[in-house]
C-alpha cells in the first residue's frame, strides 16, 4: 500500500463537482440565457409547458438510459410510440374498446416488442444497434398496415385527461414522467436488478462469471424500454387526440441525445437518472427557448445534431481520460 | 550511466507514488525492479517512458538532463518498453507488425520483401525462430512477446524495459524468453526487468533494485544477495514458510466426481475431488485445466459426460446454476473475468449473494456493507475503505476481494485458476492460508496452477492434463517436477 496523504488537489475537487452535476451548471446557463434574451420565457405557464413538452421525451429516456447503462441502443423506441398510438386509437374508435383495455392491450404490445428485441439480441447475439433499427422499420410498417398512414380521431372524451388534465397547476404528463423517472431511479440505485444493469453494461463475461443471468437482464432491460416507450405512445395519443402515423417520427434520437447529455455512457456501465433528466430539460428548454427567439425549424434541427455531437464527443472524451 | 533518476517524486491525489526516488542504470546491465504490488514500480517505469510527468526530481538520460519526459522525446532517446499487454495487431504479419507505420517503401507500395528480410535480420541476431510473415494473431504469447522485443529492436532501443514478461509465459517460453534477454545484454542494450518470480531475477539480473511503499529500499549487486535477504526487503518483514502447513485429514468422502467429460479442449476427463482436499491441476498452457473449470462452473458447455456432486448429479448450462450448487470460479484473468473494475469493494463482493441480501428487489445495505466488511476483516484487504473502486487496488487485493465474493456464497468446491498470477509474495502466502482455512473448514479446492513450486506445495493429490485427457495423477508423496513435467509433456 502507498502511504496516505492529506494532498488533494483542489481542482481535482472541482471537476469531480462539475462531472457530478455539470449538466444542470448548463441547465441553469441556459436557463439564464433565454431569460434574458425572451421576455416571455420565464413565467410558470412557459415553464410548465416546456415540462410539459418533455415528458413524453423524459417518460423514453429512461427505458433508454438502462438500454445504453447495458451497452445497447433501442433505435426502434420512436416506432414503438407510432405503433402504440395507433393500436390504441384503432383499438378503442374501430374496434370501440373501453380506453381502459385499449390502453392495457397496447402498452402490453409494446413490452412484448421489446421483450422480442431483448430476447434476439441475448439469444442469437446480434449487435443491438441492428435488430432494434430491423424493428424499426417493422414497426413502422405495421403501424401503416393497421391505419392506411389516416389519422383515427374521435375518442371517448374521457382519455383526453391523460395528456391534457391537469393535478392542481401541474399537467398530467409531467407527474407521469415525475412517477417513470422516480421509479427508474429506484430500480437503479436501490434494486439489485439496477446493480445488474451497471455490472452487464461495465463487463459482461465477469457479470455471467459473478453468477448474475445476463439473458434476463436483457430481456428485462429491453422489455422496459419498450414498455416505457409504449406509456409515451399513450400520453402523446391523449395530447394529440388523434393516432398519427408520424406520432414518434425521430423520437429516438431526441432520446439519445438526452440521455447522452445526462451523461449516461453509449458504451455502456455509467449513468444516472436524475442527471438524465437535466439531459431531458436541457433539450426542452432549448426547443422551447429557440422558438420564443423565432429560431427556424432547420436552424433548430441543425443546432439539435450539434448539441448530440458535442453530448458525445465529451463523453468520449471523458473516456480516453480515464483509461 | 545510461539513465539516472534523481530525487523523483509523483503524487497522485490521496497517495505518494514515488517518494524521493534516485536510481542509476548502468549502460549494458540487466537491472531488475522488484517490489510488492503497489511498491511504485509502474509509476517509475511511466516516468522513463514519458507516460507521466514527475512532481519533482530530474531524468538524466545519457548526460541529457530533463524534468518530464513525454512517450516521443523518450523514444528518441532510445527507450523501449514491452508492455504485459501487447501493441500487437493480430490480423497482420509478424514483419508488418514490427514496421508499423515505418515501413519501407518502394514508390508508393509496400516493400513487403525488405520488411521481411530485415524482420528475419533481427530474428536471426537473438536467434528467435518466427517467420516473419506468419500472422500475430497465429502466434502463442510467449512468440507475440518476442515480436514485441523484435519491434523495439527494430526503433533502434539502447534501454528496453520489460514490465513481468514472463508472467503469461509457459516455462519452455520462459526459457527462450531468458535466452533473448541474455543476447540483448550482449549486444549492448540495457534491461530494466521487472518481475514477481525471484529464479529469474537470480539468473538474469546484474543488479536489483527494492521498492516499498513508493520508496526505495536498495540497490543491491544480485552476487551478493540470496532470495531471504531480497524477499525481507521487499515486504520488510520475515514471511513465515511459502506454503503453509495443513494439520488436517482429507476426509474419505468424495465431493465431485467428473466421469468421462469433454467439451472444448476436454476429452474424456474422469476425475474425483474429496472433502477438504485441495486436488491440484496440473499442465501447460492449452492442455484444457481451464476449459475443465469452466465445464464445472457451468460457463462453457460439456458435449459428454456426467458431473456428480454429492452423489447427485448436477447439471449447470449457466455459472448461476453452478453456484446455487455451491461452486466457485476464481478465474484466471482477474481484470477481464473477475473483477468488475467500476464496482466498489463491496459492491464487488456482494454481487453474487445480491438476490439472497435483497426483500421486494431491494438491496439490504446494512447487510451488505456487514458482510463485506466482515471479510476485509477476515482476509485483511487493504484499502481505505469499502467505497474504494477495484481498479484502485493492487493485484493481491483485487484478487482478496474475488475470493471474499466467493466466500459469500457459501461454497463446497472452490476453483482457483492461477491464483496467484502477478501477485507479490506476502498476498501469495495469504491466499495460501486462506485455501488452507477453506479446506480445513471441511471445503474442496480444485487448483490450477502453472508454477510447479505453487501446485506442489499447496495440493494434496496432483492430477495432470495433457491436450484435454488425464495422463497422470500423483499422490503427494510422489510430488516431483519431473513426474508432472512427464505426464504434462506425456512422453
Amino acid at each position: 500500500m502507498n502511504k496516505i496523504t492529506t494532498f488533494k488537489g483542489a481542482g481535482n475537487g472541482f471537476s469531480a463537482f462539475a462531472k457530478q452535476f455539470g449538466i444542470y451548471l448548463v441547465l441553469l446557463a441556459l436557463l439564464i440565457f433565454f431569460s434574458i434574451a425572451s421576455e416571455n420565457f420565464l413565467n410558470s405557464h412557459n415553464l410548465l409547458n416546456v415540462a410539459r413538452q418533455v415528458s413524453m421525451l423524459g417518460i423514453v429516456a429512461v427505458g433508454f438510459a438502462f438500454v445504453l447503462l447495458l451497452g445497447g441502443i433501442d433505435l426502434s423506441v420512436g416506432s414503438v410510440v407510432t405503433l402504440v398510438n395507433i393500436v390504441c386509437a384503432w383499438l378503442m374508435v374501430n374496434a370501440g374498446w373501453h380506453p381502459v383495455f385499449a390502453v392495457v392491450v397496447a402498452l402490453a404490445l409494446s413490452a412484448a416488442i421489446g421483450f422480442m428485441n431483448g430476447w434476439i439480441i441475448a439469444n442469437i447475439q446480434m449487435p443491438p444497434i441492428i435488430v432494434t433499427l430491423a424493428m424499426l422499420i417493422i414497426i413502422e410498417g405495421v403501424a401503416y398496415l393497421i391505419c392506411d398512414g389516416l389519422p383515427i380521431y374521435g375518442f371517448p372524451e374521457s382519455f383526453a385527461v391523460i395528456g391534457q388534465g391537469y393535478v392542481g397547476p401541474i399537467p398530467i404528463p409531467v407527474i407521469i414522467m415525475a412517477i417513470v423517472m422516480a421509479l427508474g431511479g429506484f430500480i437503479l440505485s436501490k434494486t439489485f436488478f439496477g446493480r445488474y444493469f451497471y455490472a452487464v453494461g461495465g463487463n459482461e463475461e465477469a457479470a455471467k462469471l459473478s453468477g448474475i443471468d445476463v439473458n434476463r437482464v436483457k430481456y428485462l432491460v429491453y422489455t422496459l424500454s419498450g414498455f416505457f416507450a409504449g406509456v409515451a405512445g399513450i400520453v402523446i395519443l391523449s395530447r394529440t387526440n388523434s393516432g398519427q402515423v408520424l406520432s414518434g417520427k425521430g423520437f429516438e434520437f431526441d432520446v439519445l441525445t438526452a440521455c447522452v447529455l445526462g451523461g449516461v455512457s453509449v458504451s455502456g456501465g455509467f449513468g444516472k437518472i436524475s442527471n438524465v433528466l437535466a439531459g431531458v430539460l436541457i433539450l426542452g428548454v432549448l426547443s422551447n427557448g429557440l422558438v420564443l427567439l423565432d429560431v427556424s425549424q432547420f436552424v433548430q434541427m441543425v443546432i439539435k445534431g450539434v448539441v448530440l455531437l458535442v453530448a458525445v464527443a465529451l463523453d468520449s472524451l471523458q473516456h480516453r481520460k480515464a483509461s | 550511466m545510461f539513465l539516472q533518476l534523481k530525487n523523483i517524486t509523483k503524487r497522485y491525489p490521496g497517495v505518494v507514488a514515488l517518494d524521493d526516488v534516485s536510481l542509476d542504470i548502468i549502460e549494458g546491465e540487466v537491472h531488475a525492479l522488484v517490489g510488492e504490488n503497489g511498491a511504485g514500480k509502474s509509476t517509475l517505469i511511466k516516468t522513463c517512458t514519458g507516460a507521466i510527468s514527475p512532481d519533482e526530481g530530474t531524468i538524466v538520460i545519457q548526460g541529457q538532463e530533463f524534468s518530464a519526459l513525454t512517450p516521443k522525446l523518450s523514444e528518441s532517446v532510445g527507450v523501449g518498453v514491452i508492455y504485459q499487454e501487447f501493441n500487437l495487431v493480430d490480423e497482420l504479419s509478424v514483419a508488418e507488425n514490427i514496421f508499423l507505420g515505418r515501413a519501407p517503401r518502394k514508390g508508393l507500395v509496400i516493400d513487403r520483401k525488405k520488411m521481411e528480410s530485415e524482420a528475419a535480420k533481427i530474428f536471426q541476431q537473438f536467434d528467435i525462430k518466427i517467420d516473419p510473415a506468419e500472422l500475430v494473431g497465429n502466434l502463442t504469447v510467449g512468440y507475440q512477446q518476442l515480436v514485441e522485443i523484435a519491434k523495439a529492436i527494430s526503433q533502434k532501443a539502447k534501454m528496453l524495459i520489460m514490465d513481468e514478461p514472463s508472467a503469461p509465459l509457459t516455462q519452455t517460453e520462459a526459457k527462450a524468453l531468458h535466452l533473448v534477454v541474455e543476447k540483448l545484454r550482449d549486444s549492448g542494450v540495457t534491461i530494466v526487468y521487472i518481475s514477481h518470480r525471484m529464479d529469474e531475477i537470480f539468473k538474469l539480473s546484474d543488479r536489483i533494485t527494492v521498492l516499498r511503499d513508493g520508496q526505495k529500499v536498495k540497490t543491491i549487486k544480485t552476487a551478493e544477495t540470496n532470495l531471504d535477504e531480497l524477499v525481507k526487503l521487499m515486504v520488510g518483514r520475515e514471511l513465515k514458510e511459502t506454503y503453509p502447513q495443513r494439520n488436517h485429514q482429507v476426509s474419505d468422502e468424495v465431493l465431485l466426481t467428473v466421469e468421462n467429460v469433454s467439451g472444448t479442449i476436454v476429452d474424456d476427463v474422469s476425475l474425483q475431488i474429496k472433502k477438504g482436499e485441495v486436488l491440484g491441476l496440473a499442465g501447460l498452457i492449452g492442455s484444457g485445466r481451464t476449459e475443465l473449470a469452466e465445464i464445472l462452473f457451468g460457463y462453457k458447455p460439456k458435449t459428454s459426460g456426467r458431473i456428480t456432486l454429492e452423489g447427485k448429479e448436477i447439471e449447470s448450462k449457466t455459472p448461476k446454476q453452478a453456484i446455487a450448487k455451491g461452486i466457485a470460479l476464481v478465474p484466471e484473468d482477474r481484470k477481464k473475468l473477475g473483477a468488475l473494475l467500476e464496482f466498489d469493494i463491496k459492491e464487488n463482493i456482494s454481487v453474487s449473494v445480491l438476490e439472497r441480501i435483497s426483500k421486494f428487489f431491494t438491496v439490504n445495505r446494512t447487510t451488505e456493507v456487514d458482510i463485506a466488511e466482515g471479510y476485509r476483516k477476515a482476509i485483511r484487504i487493504k484499502a481505505p475503505n469499502l467505497e474504494e473502486k477495484i481498479k484502485n487496488l493492487s493485484g493481491g487485493n483485487q484478487q482478496k476481494v474475488i475470493i471474499a465474493k466467493w466466500l459469500a456464497t457459501e461454497p463446497t468446491l472452490v476453483i482457483f485458476d492461477e491464483p496467484t498470477r502477478g501477485i507479490d509474495v506476502g498476498a501469495k502466502s495469504e491466499i495460501y492460508e486462506l485455501v488452507n482455512s477453506l479446506v480445513e473448514s471441511g471445503k474442496s479446492v480444485l487448483m490450477i496452477s502453472s508454477e510447479m513450486e505453487e501446485v506442489m506445495g499447496m495440493s494434496d493429490r496432483i492430477v495432470v492434463l495433457h491436450e484435454g485427457r488425464v495422463t497422470g495423477e500423483l499422490a503427494r508423496k510422489d510430488f516431483s517436477q519431473e513426474a508432472i513435467m512427464g505426464f504434462a509433456s506425456h512422453n
